[in-house]
Order: structure tokens, then sequence, then C-alpha cells
């Protein structure tokens, strides 16, 4: 299950890069992604959509949001808690 | 109808009331003389300017049909608003309310300037207004209609009443402004465009009389929904240049002002409220939502050369100010370089945190703080201040209007998708 929510964040972030998934690693961030602030939000938008979540996240405060945005494995951790808490 | 008294004989066309007469250096020079507005500070300006100095904060919880599933709650919405007071039966059903407001302002101004545009001056004055969204209640009701409630008709007046121009169109219906008439869309800063073109076409020798602001009525579910999309909006408060700002507050409300050739003014005696001395305009050619110090600085810098002015001679700059991360900075980095060491002294403050983002209509209520710095000598403060920026490192006026002389002033407008307009106003 867990995988599966990562391979799906992978992919949806890949399309927002325009990369391959396997190019993508936890360490990544959206800087070295060439993702923007205009691409984060859209991402963001797409993660939503693809897990039926609500994501907080201001792009005024980025760092001060519940959801961290730093790298692709926080990314990762943070949709994995909202589909849990979702679930529960 | 037989022509009026040209010298010409009857059945000729009476082009000389048509022809602008044109100043002997081939510019004339622009004047203000009506204000008006409606915006959630209040319905008129005494009221406006009141809650300026106050340091009135017009910001609450929104209340319309299905707030419940918006994210945003907050705006600074007009309250009390009753059209029936102000409009009758068939009115209400030809204005949608960003309509409604444009007229309840220029009757406002119209009324303070003393103007009478029967005959000529009709022919030779004309409206040139800002909106972004244009009668966008008028398309959420009707989305509405016929996608939730399943109904295949709507009202015979949906388009007539959504338009963009509709808000410029009932206003030279309303005074007979038959001359140039159109409406400005450039986002953000809408009415500062508009106001722009009525300064340039009143200089020109293109208008005798140009009524001019901009309105915008976005204060609704799909409006704010479509806003919360970018997640910029704030959920608590508008904090312009403090530095735990989390974004923009919307507004909604019109300015509209009476703009004028300063020889007609004088001639007839008319109280001058401020001169517009410049203005500029600016595209970035960058980014379709991230602004540019560059784009910002060459409008500022451009509306100083216009009017003639020196760095040093700006008192008082009401700022785009919108309170995100981004705009606030940037702003700040454009007016520091373009002002230099003078960046030290002047003032800038963001009314937004009082009236909202009033979005294409904003530029126009702003520029009641302009009038009112060079007036009254009072500047309007930036409300909401709790946290210094260094990256917003100018005096901010922060949270208490302050008594200052100013001679001239500037207004920034900095839109969405890149585009800057800033006007530049001097004492009378």
């Amino acid at each position: 299950m867990t995988d599966q929510i990562r391979d799906r964040i992978t992919a949806i972030i890949a399309e927002q890069a325009m990369l391959e998934p396997d190019q993508i690693s936890d360490d990544s961030t959206p800087q070295d992604l060439g993702i923007d602030s205009l691409g984060l939000v859209e991402s963001i938008f797409a993660l939503e959509e693809e897990f039926d979540i609500s994501i907080p996240f201001n792009a005024n405060e980025p760092e001060k949001s519940d959801f961290d945005i730093s790298t692709m494995g926080t990314i990762i951790a943070a949709v994995e808690r909202l589909v849990a808490q979702k679930a529960a | 109808m037989s022509p009026k008294k040209t010298g010409k004989k009857a059945g000729e066309t009476p082009a000389p009331e048509t022809t602008p007469l044109r100043g002997t250096d081939g510019l004339r020079r622009v004047v203000i003389t009506g204000a008006g507005t409606i915006n959630a500070l209040g319905h008129d300006v005494p009221t406006t300017l009141a809650a300026f100095r106050e340091g009135r904060c017009g910001i609450s919880q929104l209340d319309f049909r299905d707030v419940d599933r918006l994210s945003i709650q907050i705006g600074a919405q007009v309250h009390d608003w009753r059209a029936e007071d102000y409009f009758n039966r068939q009115q209400i059903l030809l204005y949608d309310k960003f309509t409604q407001f444009a007229l309840l302002a220029a009757k406002q101004a119209v009324a303070q300037s003393g103007l009478d545009f029967q005959g000529a001056l009709g022919l030779r004055s004309g409206v040139v207004l800002g909106t972004a969204g244009g009668g966008l209640n008028t398309w959420d009701e009707n989305y509405r209609t016929v996608y939730e409630e399943g109904k295949n008709r709507v009202h015979p007046f949906v388009v007539p009443k959504l338009m963009n121009n509709a808000a410029a169109s009932h206003v030279s219906m309303e005074f007979g402004l038959r001359g140039p008439a159109f409406t400005v869309a450039t986002a953000c800063a809408s009415s500062n465009h508009a106001m722009g073109l009525a300064f340039q076409m009143i200089r020109s020798g293109a208008a005798q009389v140009m009524l001019t602001g901009g309105s915008e009525a976005m204060l609704c579910f799909g409006g704010v929904k479509a806003w919360e999309g970018l997640r910029v909006m704030s959920k608590d408060a508008c904090r312009p240049f403090s530095a735990n700002r989390n974004g923009m507050v919307q507004g909604e409300g019109a300015g509209v002002f009476v703009f004028e050739d300063y020889e007609n003014a004088r001639a007839r005696g008319a109280d001058i409220l401020a001169e517009v001395v410049g203005f500029a305009m600016s595209s970035d050619a960058q980014d379709i939502v991230m602004p540019s110090a560059q784009g910002a600085e060459r409008a500022i810098t451009g509306a100083l050369q216009d009017a003639g002015l020196n760095p040093e001679d700006v008192g008082y700059i009401n700022a785009h100010g919108t309170g995100t991360a981004a705009n606030d900075k940037t702003e700040c980095a454009a007016v520091a370089h373009a002002f230099g060491h003078h960046a030290d002294r002047l003032m800038m403050s963001s009314t937004k945190a009082m009236h909202g983002h009033v979005i294409g209509g904003t530029g126009a209520v702003e520029l009641l703080a302009c009038i009112m710095a060079l007036r009254e000598g009072v500047i309007a403060p930036t409300i909401g201040y709790q946290e210094p920026d260094p990256e917003c490192a100018l005096d901010v006026v922060p949270n208490e209007a302050r008594d200052a002389r100013v001679e001239t002033v500037l207004s920034n407008a900095f839109a969405f998708g890149g585009l800057n307009a800033v006007i530049a106003l001097r004492r009378v």
C-alpha cells in the first residue's frame, strides 16, 4: 500500500518536472527538479485530486505549513500521513 | 435634433463641438475634481477617509451562499448593501453588483465635481473603468442555475449584465458621456491602467472630462473558490510588509473619479482635489504570477520621468502591498532601487489591510489615500503590521496614520501577468 502511494506520488511529480520517475529520489528538492512556485501549487493540487485529500499549504509561508515540501521524502511522508488520517 | 450654436448654418455637422482644443504646448494639465467610492470601509468618500485616519479594518467573516464550503472565510465585503436603496427594480435586473458599485461611486464623483454633461461637454467627455472579473456574480448565479439546479432557461439579461464593459456603458448612459468609453482589464492593475489612460486622453486633448477608476465584485462562492486554488490567500489577516504576512485578502467595491482639463476646471471655479502629473506602464514579460522588481521599477521611474519629477520630490507612495510574500519584498526592492537614498526618507503604506484587495478596482480605492495625503496631510497607515521584515525595510507607516505634508505622491499597481501601472499626483 505504502509503496503504491510512493509510486503514485513520484509519477505525479515526475510528470510535473518532465522527468522519468527513476530520476527522482527522496533527497530531491522541488528546486532540484526544476519545479517553481506555480509548479509546486499545481503538484499539490494533483496530489489532492489523486488521493482525495486536502493538503494544508500556503505559498506565502511554505515553511510554516503542516505539509513539509522540502524534499520528495518529506512530501511522500506527509501524503502518507494524510491518506492514513483519511482512512482512519 | 437641430445642431448646437456653432456659428455654422443649420444642417451642417457641428464639427467644432467634437474637436477638442489643444493647449499651446500641445499638452493639457489634468486635475481631479470629483471622487466617489463604495468599499468595505464605507459607502462614500468621507467614511472611507475617516477609516483611513483611524486605521480601521474592513475585513471580517464572509457572508454569502455556500461560504461554508470555502477554506478561505474572510474578506473585505461591502456591508449593509441594499441595491434597492439606490436603484429601481428594472435597473437592478440589468446591473450586476460591479455595475451597481461603479454607478454609485460615479454619481458621488459627478455630484462633487458639479459638472453637467448635457450638450457639448458630453460629446467631449468619456469613461474608462477597470475591472478584472466584471459581472462575476452573474456568471456564478447563472452557472448555478443551469449546472447545479439543472434548469434550462436563464434570465434574458445575463449577457448585458456580466459583460466587462457593462459598468462603463451604464456610467456613460447615466451621465450622457458620448466620447471615448471602454473597459480595461489588467487584473490587479486594471484601475491604474484605466486612470492612466484617462489622464493621457485629457492631456493629449482627446477628451475634456473623463470619469475613471474601477470596480470589482468578486466576493461570491465561485470568485473566492478560484482564488483559493492559487494558495496565496490568508486565512486570518492581511499584514503587508510584516515578516509574518501570509497572503492577500480579497475585497470588493469601486472608486470613480472625475478627471478634468485643468483650464476648464479653473475657469468654472471647481474645487480641485489634486493634479495628475504622470503615468507609466510596463510589462515584466517574464512570469504569469511571480512579480519582477525590474518591471515594477521601470513603471515607477517611468511615471517620475513622465511627470518631470525627481525621486526626492516624492513624499508618499501608496503601495500595491498585497501582503503576499512575493509582492511585498519585490515591491520594496523596486522602490529601494528606483529611489536610492531617498527610499529611506519617503513613506510607503498599503491600505489593502483595511479595504482588502479590490482587484480591478483597487487602484481607484487606493487613489483616495493619495488624495488624502495631498489635501489633508494625513498618511494612511499599513495596519496589521506586527514584525519587521529585513526585505521590506522601508517606512511603511505601521498601524497608525501619520500627519505629514507631502507635495507629490505615487500609486503603485502590479498585476498578475506582470503588468505594472504607476500614477503620480501632485498637490494643487
